[in-house]
């Protein structure tokens, strides 16, 4: 049923980063498919496709007592209008704003029925400029949301900075979203293979891929924005996860851009994926854990004054308790 | 449903073609004849066994109404609004370059009309010969438009509520009936006593024009984007859950009403509703393509059409209510005689 809902590439990026750039590079690729591509009407270059559509990007807030769920009015509109065409494209490509606070666009896929039932959100890829990057993110929340809410990461412009500058790029962007794959290009010049068709929402890849791994106290009090990960052994129980995450989306979903995890559900022999902008969740059983396969429940939060301690005594603590063990009869 | 058991009326009553695109609109023209609009930019015109094309929009039609006089009007995601005469040709009323044209609206009394399209915030106002009257701008975009009874106002609904405006004001001042959120869609009282939007939280959200009284309408499953007056405007038909959802517009209704519910049971969720043009009657698709025609007096159900071709995402009546014409997600479309003999 999932292979029926069309792919959606969402690409973000500040001003100049040449988010048009890997745009009109994915368009003009040989690769025989067709892209319904929604665009911002004030983009800064043209862009070359069939299938164009000017969206103004109007945000509206949802009346369902979450002060932090925004959706993307015009994406709805035109989602449902592109499915009176469906058959005529292979997937969906959306450019956001220099200035767009991605959120918007990725709640409108949680959120939207008619959406979800029609489409599934494959990647969030920001394009970000090896140059000037630094500069942004010191002055621009945006900017820090755009690299805190990627799946991948396009580094451009790497040819304008030393290879020391370009670690320390990198390595700024590690900080803030610890889990996305992060590509080091000139004029965006990548396979689209990198950038398309990733299931990152899927999750299956993005979990698996655990970088560096840290195990420290840390406590990040300000409003910068970091990534952290949880692993634990024993099986969860989904109704003490549902109550913990529940509370914890509900309290601190403001802070919270992202929250991604793989679970393994006491007496279930599938993998439930778990995912969640700020206070939107969802959640779906995703087919069996592969044969031999050590089961480990994995969660990942990309956020602002994420607390290392308290988040893992909340994971740790929805384990299942252990059946007590029928009593032996006889002597 | 109780009577499921009887025969469909269309098997003995109707004609039916794939059409093979997503059936967007099935609107009659002022003569009565059937057109219907598709998702490959083309309408079908249901005359004769062959059912003619005409070729109107390069990309998916959005929208259509009848044209004020005969025919009908479509508009596009090519950014045309045009006109589709009885006879299948095609000419351009408006055309507004890469923008979509998402919603037409038309009214005539037989004599004089007027016609209306939604271009991104802006509604356009032309009179019944398609030349232009007026721009409307609004705060956000245009999700959906109607007019009233009578031709004199027009009604938008936008974000965080709807727009009235007087089609022949010297000036343009609308009446803006306030409510937070993303209103989808808007419907005028027949007697114009109320205006009625849909939510996008599976809702309705309405307000008596009289004094501004708000009017809460919700509980829906998924979302209302349906919905049709009685003829005398005493039942709001709407879909969006697994019956057809009527509610009381008389005896102090709908404030504090529960609504009628018919044709429920079967899990499924109404997707299509159209109140017949004469009696109390509505006619309502669903999303596994049954159509049934439920008399609201008496709440029996009549099968038009069974569980098949997909989710019903068009239907309408001829004026004379001898007609009723539907299309689903998929391509199929019917034409189902209801003259009685």
């Amino acid at each position: 049923m999932s292979d029926a809902l069309i792919p959606v590439t969402v690409l973000t990026g500040y001003l100049g980063a040449g988010k048009t750039t890997l745009l009109n590079r994915i368009l003009s690729e040989n690769h025989g498919k067709k892209y319904a591509v929604i665009i911002n009407e004030f983009g800064e270059l043209g862009v070359d496709n069939d299938l164009v559509v000017d969206a103004d990007e109007e945000v509206f807030e949802m009346n369902n007592g979450c002060i932090c769920c925004t959706v993307r009015g015009d994406l709805i509109r035109i989602v449902g209008g592109l499915m009176k065409r469906r058959g005529k494209f292979d997937g969906i490509i959306i450019e956001t704003t220099g200035l767009a606070n991605p959120a918007p666009v990725a709640q409108t896929f949680f959120v939207d029925d008619g959406v979800r039932s029609k489409t599934r959100l494959d990647a969030i890829v920001t394009v970000v400029d090896a140059k000037h990057l630094l500069a942004r993110l010191a002055d621009s929340a945006e900017a820090e949301e755009q690299v805190a809410f990627a799946d991948v990461i396009v580094l451009n412009k790497v040819d304008l900075v030393t290879p020391e500058e370009l670690d320390a790029v990198e390595a700024r962007i590690r900080t803030i979203n610890r889990y996305a794959r992060i590509h080091r290009t000139t004029k965006a010049a990548l396979p689209i293979a990198d950038v398309l068709n990733q299931g990152a929402f899927d999750l299956n890849r993005v979990l698996e891929r655990e970088p560096d791994f840290l195990e420290d106290t840390e406590h990040s009090h300000n409003d910068d924005v970091s990534s952290m990960s949880f692993e634990v052994s024993r099986p969860i129980d989904p109704e003490r996860f549902n109550a913990w995450i529940s509370t914890l989306l509900q309290e601190k979903g403001g802070d919270l851009l992202r929250t991604k995890g793989i679970l393994s559900y006491q007496g279930d022999d599938r993998r439930f994926a778990f995912q969640a902008v700020h206070m939107i969740a969802d959640g779906d059983f995703i087919g069996p854990w592969p044969e031999g396969s050590e089961r480990r429940s994995k969660l990942v939060f990309i956020g602002r004054n994420l607390n290392r301690p308290q988040l893992r005594r909340g994971f740790e603590a929805c384990q299942a308790v252990d059946k007590v063990p029928v009593e032996k009869v006889g002597a | 449903m109780s009577e499921t058991l009887r025969r469909f009326v269309l098997e003995e009553r109707g004609q039916t073609q794939d059409l093979g695109a997503y059936v967007v609109g099935a609107v009659f023209d002022r003569g009565g004849t059937a057109a219907f609009a598709l998702g490959d930019g083309t309408v079908r015109i249901a005359r004769g066994p062959d059912w003619p094309v005409a070729e109107v929009h390069d990309g998916a039609v959005l929208s259509m109404a009848a044209d004020p006089l005969a025919g009908w009007v479509t508009g596009g995601d090519d950014g045309g609004f045009r006109r589709v005469g009885p006879d299948g040709a095609v000419s351009d009323i408006a055309q507004y370059g890469s923008k979509w044209v998402e919603q037409v609206a038309s009214w005539s009394d037989g004599k004089a009309g007027v016609l209306a399209c939604a271009v991104g915030k802006a509604a356009h106002v032309f009179d019944g010969a398609g030349a232009a009257l007026k721009t409307l701008q609004h705060p956000s975009t245009v999700t959906g438009l109607a007019f009233d009874g009578r031709g004199k106002r027009i009604a938008a609904s936008h974000y965080n509520g709807c727009s009235l405006w007087f089609v022949g004001a010297k000036t343009d001042t609308p009446r803006v009936m306030d409510w937070k959120g993303s209103h989808t869609g808007v419907i005028l009282h027949p007697a114009a006593e109320a205006v009625v939007t849909s939510m996008q939280e599976n809702s309705l959200h309405g307000w008596r024009l009289a004094d501004g009284q708000h009017m809460r309408m919700s509980g829906y499953p998924s979302k209302t984007a349906s919905l049709s007056f009685s003829r005398n405007g005493k039942w709001l038909a709407s879909s969006g859950a697994e019956s057809v959802v009527l509610w009381p517009f008389f005896g102090g209704g709908p404030m504090g009403k529960a609504p009628l519910e018919l044709a429920g049971g079967d899990g499924v969720t109404c997707t299509q509703v159209a109140c017949h043009p004469s009696h109390d009657m509505v006619a309502a698709g669903f999303s596994d393509g049954l159509v049934v025609l439920a008399d609201i007096g008496t709440q029996r159900i009549i099968p038009v059409a069974p569980a098949a071709h997909g989710p019903v995402s068009a239907l309408g009546w001829s004026a004379t209510g001898a007609f009723l014409a539907f299309g689903t997600e998929t391509g199929f479309a019917a034409l189902v005689d209801f003259t009685p003999r």
